[in-house]
């Protein structure tokens, strides 16, 4: 496969979150504000892109009965990296994350890439691929903080779009878009949209 | 050597670990000077913040640091008298020294509202003043809530039982329930509030369920219960009480009083 489509099939054609349904935990849980969605957008991509090449440097070496545990040790080393350095240089970030970075370990986009291409692939094209992985989850991830800091609390990255009624404003805040339930409902509606669009994503009865 | 001999899975499963502790090492090692002075910043930070010299987060660390060190003036009070004691400041980390044993007596258990178990014999407490009169009383505090210790900053004015201000910085109550502790709109209340009685000075703080209004009777002691929180909001009366509480800084707050103390 060429490089520009391992780079960007994910995006649309073989989207993470909306075809393979993939990492839909933490898509409920960083989302309710965009900025700690951009920062875990940013983090996961760069998780996902370096643990799929170094797990494809060593895919030749490793024993396929601990195969997936070696993954993991090199999934939880590169999310530490990640935590260490958001605490050393975006302290206020890192800690409006708090567990989250943490659970990028646990994120199962991350792990299956490392297993079902890295682990097949050269390191070149498994961090192009880890990063286009990390590109589609950052898209929907993006997508559903959007919406859901908009209508939840009337702002976007924190400034005031809709001024609230608590803040002496017009607009009485949808609580619901701040909670769970709201990112199952918007990312079903980002998978019909994209179904309605790419008519063979979808399964046959 | 085939990748599946037992050598060569023991082989790989070791070198693969001493590689990525390395690495993980190294990070921690590097970065943990950086990390903790950031650490310290958000401290004094907050601090500034329960005492209204900072309006928001969203300043410099030189900023920071500067009001810190313009304003604020700290002194090593010893619990058990109430006096100033020659300790040196910087021997004294927040959440570290309380559980230190060489510097932390236990708590009998029937004292211990606060469920804190050990605390340190000599703490230190910031005044903030303001043309070299002390205006306000600051006081690093914490206690258990429900899952976790919550630490945070009490501010009190000169008569010592008037909040000025209140803040915590970190905790880890579940977020949008307890985390609600750490919202602004909540902590604006506790300003003007009495943490001790008129007559006797005892403690008398509470967190009630529901809101307080006009009708409430000794509104001026109670602030609203944090809804679907009712444990962290009973975690914060018991720490705000333990420490105002004589078993807390209560002598020292009787000598502040007396005028014994600077």
């Amino acid at each position: 496969m060429s490089i520009k489509k391992t780079l960007f099939a994910p995006v649309f054609d073989n989207n993470p979150i909306a075809l393979q349904i993939l990492g839909i935990c933490s898509a409920l849980a960083v989302t309710t504000k965009l900025e700690t969605a951009l920062v875990m957008s940013v983090a996961v991509t760069l998780v996902t892109a370096f643990s799929s090449f170094f797990v494809s440097i060593i895919r030749n070496h490793i024993p396929s009965s601990i195969r997936i545990i070696c993954q993991m040790v090199i999934i939880a080393s590169m999310v530490i990296l990640t935590d260490q350095i958001l605490k050393a240089f975006f302290y206020d970030i890192a800690k409006a994350m708090s567990v989250y970075v943490g659970l990028i370990i646990t994120n199962c986009i991350v792990m299956g890439r490392a297993e079902g291409y890295a682990m097949k692939n050269g390191p070149v094209m498994s961090f192009i691929d880890g990063v286009g992985n990390g590109i589609g989850y950052s898209l929907i991830l993006i997508l559903v903080a959007f919406v859901r800091e908009l209508f939840g609390s009337g702002k976007l990255l924190g400034m005031t779009v809709f001024k609230t009624i608590n803040e002496g404003g017009w607009y009485m805040p949808n609580g619901m878009a701040l909670l769970a339930p709201s990112a199952f409902f918007i990312i079903g509606f980002l998978i019909w949209g994209l179904r309605s669009w790419k008519t063979d994503q979808i399964e046959s009865e | 050597m085939s990748s599946d001999s037992t050598t060569k899975t023991l082989g790989v499963a070791l070198g693969l670990c001493v590689a990525c502790s390395v690495l993980v090492s190294t990070a921690a090692v590097k970065l943990k000077p950086i990390q903790d002075e950031n650490k310290k910043i958000d401290v004094q930070k907050n601090l500034l913040l329960s005492t209204g010299l900072l309006k928001s987060g969203a300043v410099s660390k030189k900023e920071i640091e500067e009001t810190y060190n313009k304003n604020v003036e700290t002194k090593m009070i010893d619990l058990s008298t109430g006096k100033v004691s020659q300790k040196d400041p910087s021997s004294f980390q927040l959440g570290v020294t309380d559980k230190d044993p060489a510097a932390a007596i236990s708590i009998p258990s029937a004292e211990d509202i606060a469920s804190i178990k050990t605390r340190a014999e000599v703490r230190p407490v910031y005044f903030i003043k303001n043309g070299g009169k002390v205006t306000q009383v600051v006081l690093p505090i914490h206690g258990k809530g429900l899952w976790s210790t919550m630490y945070g900053f009490l501010a009190l004015a000169p008569d010592t039982r008037t909040v000025k201000g209140i803040g915590w910085y970190s905790h880890g109550e579940t977020p949008g329930l307890g985390g609600e502790i750490e919202n602004p709109k909540w902590q604006a209340q506790w300003k003007g509030k009495h943490v001790l009685s008129e007559d006797d000075y005892n403690p008398v703080f509470t967190v009630i369920k529901g809101t307080v209004d006009s009708g409430t009777p000794n509104a001026d002691q109670k602030v609203d219960g944090l809804s679907g929180a009712t444990l962290t909001s009973k975690g914060v009366e018991s720490t705000i009480n333990y420490w105002v509480g004589k078993e807390g800084y209560g002598k020292f707050l009787t000598n502040f009083r007396d005028g014994g103390v600077l």
